[in-house]
C-alpha cells in the first residue's frame, strides 16, 4: 500500500475547446486556450518549482519561483499567470531562471525556521521540496536579523494549528477560503514585512473567527503553517485509501491518511466528482467518535430494560435476536416483527436488511429512516417524471444561471455543495431563497439573495402554486417544451388550476406572509432568467404536504422548460449520506430494488426465484405505523440498525410508549443510543472506517467505501445482519460486500451495470447504469421523461391541521447546524461542540421582548405533544411569530414537542410545523430530569 | 389501530385526490390504500366504515367500500 498520489497541476483547468499548440522545453504541448504555462508544462511532465500555486485556486503570481523564459518575449514571467499562446517556445530552466529561483528561495529560508526534522511536515513540505528543487545550498544572509520565526501559535480550533512563524505568506490559505469556501474569514493583514494571515480582526484567533474549519486552507498551505493536529501528533501517514464521507447527502470522497490502522487525518479527494477536493468540518475532522470512550464493542442482552446490560458473546447475542423474533412470531404471527434500517448504512446493508426481513421475517415489515426525511421527494418525483430521484449532478450548478432554494439551508447542511453553489453566485448567478429563516444565503460576503421570501411555515405549496400562477398567467410558460415532452391534457387541468384566483401572488400572500410582488418577481426571474434550477431540502418534506410540493417544484421545472440539460432541473438535497440509496435498495416496506412496488407479480417472483424463499405481496408498516401498531399490540418485536428513532422522531412520549411496548427491541449501533434504553439486545456495529461497501449521493452517484480498518467489535455491520439471518434459517452466503452489489446489479435494471470492478476503475458512477449508459447517466430526462411524457399534478394547497391559537401562538421549525449532525450521536462525540454544545431556541426580538426574554435565559418550549426546556438566543434572522431549534442533543429533544402529523402520501412527519408557547424558565423541566435519569439507568453496564 | 389517526390520513389522502382531473377520485384513493397501507391499517379503516364511517370524507367513503368489495 501507499499514499494515493494527486498531481497539482498548479492552475485552474481551462475550460475552452480551442486547441493550442506550443513548445516547452522542446516538446511539443497541445492544451486547451487559456491554460497557463505552468499547467501546460505539467500536462507535458515538467515540473516547474512554485510556490504560490496550486489548481485549486485561480494563479497569483507572488512566489516568483515558476518564472519561464519565453523566446522573443523580455522578461521572465510567472508561468502561473501567464496563458499559453500558439507557436510560443518556452524555457523553464535556465542559467537565469536557476539563479533567479535560488535567490527567491534563499529569501524565503532566511525567515524560515529550520527545525525540518522535528517539523511535522516533515516529508511532506513544498518549501523543503522547493530548496531542494533550486539547489538551494546556503543562506548568506545569516539568520540573526528581524524575523518571523519567534511568533505564536495559534492552537484555539480544535482540529489545526496556525504557526505563522512558517508562513511564507504566499496567500493559498486566504485565497481557498475566498475560492474554494467562500467564507473570505482569512485576509492578509499589514503590508510589507508586516504582512500576516490574519482570520477576522486582528482581535480574533482561529476559533473566535468566522472561519467555519472547513479545511481548505490547511490543504492548501505548502509549509507546516496550517497543520491538522493529528499529523503533529502522530506524524506523516505512509499509505492511504480513498472512501466516502459518512455525513451528510453530498457524499465527499475523501483519502483516508493511514499509518498501520491508525487513522492520521482525512484529506478530501481532487477527484471526487462530487466534491471535487472540498470538505467541510464534519467530513474533514469530525472522525474521532470512531475511538470515542462510549463506543460499545460487545454485545449486550438483557431481559428487560430495568436491568443493567450483560456482556455476551457473538453467539449468544445472535441466538438471543433469533430466538426471540420466531417466538414472537410463533406466540402473535408473522407480521408482528420488522426491522428499521438507515441512510447512515451502505448500500449492501440495507440490502441485506430488507432481504432479511422480505425473506427471513417473512413480511414486508422494513422502512428506512428516509421514511422521515425525504420519501415525499420519491414519491413525489416519480409521479411527476417517473424516477424517484434527483434530475442532475452537482456539477450542474456550475451552468446555472438562476438558483431558486427552497427549505435547505445548503451552508449549514450540505456545506460542500454550498461552497460549489456560492461560487456559481460570486460569478453571477441570480438568487431566490424560499424560507421561513434568513438563512445565510440570503446576505453574506459577496453573496445577496434577488429574492428572500420569508413565508409562514406550512404554506410552501401554496407560493409554489402562486409562483406558477404568475408564470402561467403572464405568458412565460416554455410551450415548446411542454408541447413536445408534457403530457397536454395533465398541462391544460394544471395551467387552468393555477391560474384560478386563490393561488395569484396577492391572495397567497396574504395566507403565507409574503409581498405579493416579491413572488411575481421571483417567479419572473425563475423562468426568464436562464438556466434555472432548483434545490430543495426538508423544509419542503418534512410537512403534511411535503409531496404536494415536491410535485409543485416538478411542475414549476416542467412548464418554464428547466429539465434535461446542465444547470436546470430539480435537485434534492438529501439529509444523510445514503439517503438516495437506502430508497433504491427496497428498503420502504411497499417495494424492491429499484423502486418496483411489492404486489408487481413479476419483479416479487424474479426476487423469490434468487432467494428462494416466497414473498408477500403486501405492503407492511411504514415507522410510524410501527409504532401505533407497537401501541396496539400486534407488533411486537423490532430490529434497528444505525437509527436512532427516539430522538430522530416526532412525539418523543408516543416513540417511548410504542418502545415500551415491545417485547423484543434489538439496536444495531456504534453507541447506547437513545433508542437503546429501551432495547433488549445491543449489537455494536462498525463504522464506515471499518467497513467495505457503497453509498449513493443526493445526484445519484454510488461512490466506494472502503475498509481502513478492522471493525472494532470483530464485525462488520452486514456481517451482523447475515448472522441474524443464519441464525434464523436464512443463509446469505456473500464472501465479500463486492457479492452484494453482484446481486443488487442483478435484480435491480438502474444497477446492472454497477459493480466494484466498475467503480474501482471510473471512480463513481450516477444510475442509471446499465447497457444504455455504461458509465451512469449525470443527467436525467434529457430529451424526454423516464416515465414518457411529463405528467402535471394538481397542488392545492391545503393548510396543515396543526394551528396556532392563543395558547400556542407561534410557529416552531427544526433544523440542522454545520457542526452537528442529524441526531449528533457521532458529532457530539467529537471536538465539534466547542461550536455547537446545545440546542438553542431562536426567537425574534419582539416575541422575546413580549416574554420577558432576554438573550441566553432558559425557556420553556410547550406544544400541544409536550414540552422541553432550552436556552434562548434572540435574533431576527427568524420572522415574529416563528421560533426555530435544532434537534442534536438528547438533553433537549426538540422531538418531545414535534407532533405525528405526517405527509398525506408517505407519512414523513410534520417536523417543520408545531404550534407552541414559550415561556420564561428556570432550567430543564421535569420530562428532561426524569428522562436523563432513566438514560442513566439504562445504560448501566453489569460488571463481569 | 387508533380509528381517528386513520381516518384523518385517509382524508388527507382523498384531499389531495379529489381535485385532480381526469381521474376517478374514489379509485385513486383505494389504490393508494391499497399500495402503501398495510393490511392491518386497510382492515382497522374498513372496520372502521361498517360501524358507520365516522368522520370519512365522502369520496374516500367511497374508496374505503372499494377496498372492502376487493374491488382495487
Amino acid at each position: 500500500m501507499s499514499l494515493v498520489s494527486e498531481t497539482d497541476y498548479g492552475t485552474p483547468a481551462s475550460r475552452a475547446t480551442e486547441q493550442v499548440v506550443l513548445t516547452i522545453d522542446g516538446r511539443a504541448v497541445t492544451v486547451p486556450a487559456g491554460t497557463s504555462i505552468m499547467r501546460a508544462a505539467m500536462e507535458a511532465g515538467i515540473r516547474v518549482p512554485k510556490l504560490c500555486a496550486t489548481d485549486s485556486v485561480e494563479a497569483f503570481g507572488s512566489c516568483r519561483l515558476c518564472l519561464v523564459e519565453i523566446s522573443g518575449r523580455a522578461g521572465t514571467p510567472a508561468s502561473c499567470t501567464t496563458p499559453v499562446a500558439a507557436g510560443m517556445v518556452v524555457s523553464t530552466q535556465t542559467e537565469k531562471l536557476k539563479k533567479i529561483r535560488k535567490g527567491v528561495m534563499e529569501l524565503y529560508i532566511s525567515d524560515h525556521p529550520l527545525d525540518c526534522l522535528t517539523c511535522a511536515a516533515n516529508g511532506d513540505c513544498e518549501l523543503q521540496d522547493m530548496a531542494g528543487a533550486v539547489g538551494l545550498r546556503e543562506v548568506r544572509y545569516g539568520y540573526e536579523g528581524e524575523s518571523h520565526t519567534t511568533q505564536e501559535k495559534d492552537e484555539s480550533n480544535p482540529y489545526f494549528t496556525f504557526d505563522p512563524s512558517k508562513c511564507i505568506v504566499c496567500s493559498r490559505c486566504v485565497r481557498a477560503c475566498e475560492e474554494v469556501q467562500g467564507t473570505f474569514a482569512l485576509t492578509i493583514q499589514g503590508r510589507g514585512f508586516d504582512s500576516k494571515v490574519s482570520p477576522g480582526a486582528s482581535s480574533d484567533d482561529f476559533l473566535s473567527s468566522e472561519c467555519v474549519s472547513c479545511g481548505a486552507c490547511v490543504q492548501a498551505c505548502p509549509t507546516a503553517t496550517l497543520s491538522e493536529k493529528s499529523l503533529i501528533e502522530i506524524g506523516q501517514p505512509e499509505h492511504s485509501v480513498v472512501t466516502t464521507c459518512a455525513y451528510c447527502g453530498v457524499g465527499c470522497s475523501f483519502k483516508a491518511e493511514m499509518r498501520g490502522e491508525e487513522l492520521v487525518r482525512m484529506v478530501p479527494w481532487t477527484d471526487g466528482k462530487a466534491n471535487r477536493g472540498h470538505s467541510c468540518v464534519k467530513g474533514r475532522f469530525a472522525w474521532g467518535y470512531t475511538h470515542h470512550k462510549e463506543r460499545i464493542l460487545t454485545p449486550m442482552i438483557r431481559e428487560t430494560i430495568d436491568q443493567p446490560w450483560r456482556e455476551v458473546s457473538w453467539d449468544e447475542a445472535i441466538g438471543r435476536v433469533a430466538s426471540e423474533f420466531r417466538r414472537l412470531q410463533d406466540k402473535y404471527g408473522r407480521l408482528a416483527i420488522g426491522g428499521i434500517t438507515s441512510s447512515r448504512c451502505t448500500n449492501e446493508e440495507t440490502y441485506v436488511m430488507q432481504k432479511l426481513i422480505r425473506g427471513g421475517f417473512g413480511n414486508n415489515n422494513v422502512d428506512t429512516c428516509a421514511r422521515v426525511c425525504h420519501s415525499p421527494t420519491g414519491f413525489g418525483l416519480k409521479q411527476a417524471f417517473g424516477t424517484s430521484a434527483g434530475t442532475q449532478d452537482f456539477d450542474s450548478v456550475e451552468h446555472s444561471d438562476v438558483i431558486l432554494v427552497i427549505g435547505a439551508n445548503p451552508t449549514d447542511a450540505h456545506p460542500v455543495f454550498a461552497s460549489r453553489l456560492k461560487k456559481r453566485l460570486r460569478q453571477g448567478a441570480r438568487l431566490i431563497v424560499i424560507d421561513p429563516r434568513r438563512i445565510d444565503l440570503v446576505r453574506m460576503p459577496h453573496v445577496e439573495a434577488d429574492y428572500h421570501l420569508p413565508l409562514r411555515p406550512g404554506t410552501n405549496a401554496a407560493v409554489m402554486n402562486a409562483l406558477a400562477h404568475t408564470i402561467v398567467t403572464e405568458g412565460l410558460a416554455n410551450e415548446r417544451f411542454v408541447r413536445e415532452f408534457c403530457d397536454r391534457d395533465a398541462f391544460e387541468y394544471w395551467a387552468a388550476f393555477v391560474s384560478e384566483p386563490q393561488n395569484s401572488p396577492e391572495s397567497v400572500g396574504l395566507v403565507a406572509g409574503v409581498d405579493p410582488e416579491a413572488i411575481r418577481g421571483a417567479a419572473r426571474l425563475y423562468a426568464t432568467g436562464g438556466n434555472a434550477a432548483i434545490y430543495y431540502g426538508l423544509g419542503v418534506t418534512e410537512h403534511s404536504q411535503g409531496t404536494t410540493t415536491v410535485m409543485a417544484i416538478a411542475n414549476l421545472a416542467m412548464v418554464t422548460g428547466n429539465l434535461g440539460r446542465p444547470g436546470v432541473g430539480v435537485n434534492p438535497l438529501r439529509g444523510q449520506n445514503n439517503v438516495q440509496g437506502a430508497c433504491d435498495m427496497g428498503s420502504f416496506p411497499h417495494e424492491l430494488t429499484g423502486y418496483r412496488h411489492i404486489s408487481d407479480d413479476a419483479t416479487r417472483e424474479m426476487f423469490e426465484k434468487m432467494w428462494g424463499r416466497s414473498l408477500d405481496a403486501e405492503p407492511g408498516l411504514r415507522i410510524p405505523n410501527m409504532f401505533d401498531a407497537a401501541i396496539e399490540g400486534t407488533f411486537k418485536g423490532l430490529y434497528v440498525q444505525g437509527e436512532d428513532i427516539l430522538q430522530s422522531d416526532p412525539n418523543t412520549a408516543h416513540v417511548v410508549q410504542a418502545l415500551s411496548a415491545l417485547e423484543c427491541v434489538v439496536v444495531q449501533d456504534l453507541f447506547l443510543n437513545e433508542t437503546a434504553n429501551y432495547a433488549h439486545v445491543f449489537l455494536p456495529g462498525s463504522t464506515f472506517l471499518e467497513k467495505d461497501g457503497t453509498f449513493t449521493n443526493a445526484e445519484r452517484r454510488i461512490n466506494r467505501v472502503r475498509r481502513v480498518m478492522t471493525p472494532r467489535s470483530g464485525m462488520a455491520d452486514w456481517e451482523i445482519t447475515l448472522a441474524v439471518a443464519k441464525a434464523m434459517g436464512f443463509e446469505m452466503p456473500y464472501r465479500h460486500p463486492s457479492e452484494i452489489m453482484d446481486e443488487i446489479a442483478a435484480v435491480t435494471p438502474t444497477f446492472a451495470g454497477v459493480s466494484y470492478d466498475l467503480l474501482d476503475k471510473v471512480g463513481s458512477v450516477q444510475w442509471p447504469c446499465n447497457a444504455k449508459a455504461p458509465l451512469g447517466t449525470p443527467i436525467m430526462h434529457v430529451g424526454g421523461f423516464a416515465r414518457g411524457k411529463g405528467n402535471f399534478l394538481i397542488t392545492e394547497y391545503v393548510p396543515t391541521d396543526e394551528r396556532t391559537g392563543p395558547r400556542f401562538p407561534l410557529l416552531l421549525t427544526t433544523g440542522r447546524i454545520l457542526s452537528q449532525y442529524n441526531v449528533g450521536a457521532q458529532t457530539r462525540r467529537t471536538d465539534n461542540v466547542v461550536w455547537h454544545d446545545q440546542d438553542l431556541l431562536e426567537i425574534h426580538p419582539h416575541d422575546a421582548e413580549q416574554r420577558g426574554v432576554r438573550d441566553g435565559d432558559w425557556v420553556k418550549l410547550d406544544s400541544r405533544t409536550g414540552s422541553t426546556s432550552l436556552r434562548a438566543r434572540i435574533t431576527d434572522r427568524v420572522a415574529p411569530g416563528v421560533v426555530y431549534t435544532t434537534f442534536h442533543h438528547p438533553e433537549t429533544q426538540a422531538n418531545v414537542v414535534t407532533t405525528e402529523f405526517s405527509d398525506w402520501a408517505t407519512n414523513c412527519p410534520e417536523y417543520k410545523v408545531t404550534a407552541v408557547q414559550v415561556s420564561p424558565s428556570n432550567g430543564p423541566g421535569d420530562w428532561q430530569k426524569e428522562y436523563a435519569e432513566q438514560a442513566r439507568r439504562s445504560r448501566r453496564i453489569a460488571a463481569e | 389501530m387508533s380509528s381517528g389517526k386513520l381516518v384523518m390520513m385517509a382524508n388527507q389522502i382523498g384531499r389531495f385526490f379529489v381535485p385532480q382531473r381526469g381521474i376517478d377520485p374514489a379509485a385513486a384513493i383505494a389504490t393508494h390504500l391499497r399500495k402503501f397501507w398495510d393490511p392491518r391499517m386497510r382492515a382497522a379503516i374498513v372496520a372502521h366504515l361498517d360501524g358507520g364511517g365516522e368522520g370519512l370524507d365522502e369520496a374516500v367513503r367511497q374508496a374505503v367500500l372499494r377496498l372492502r368489495d376487493d374491488r382495487v
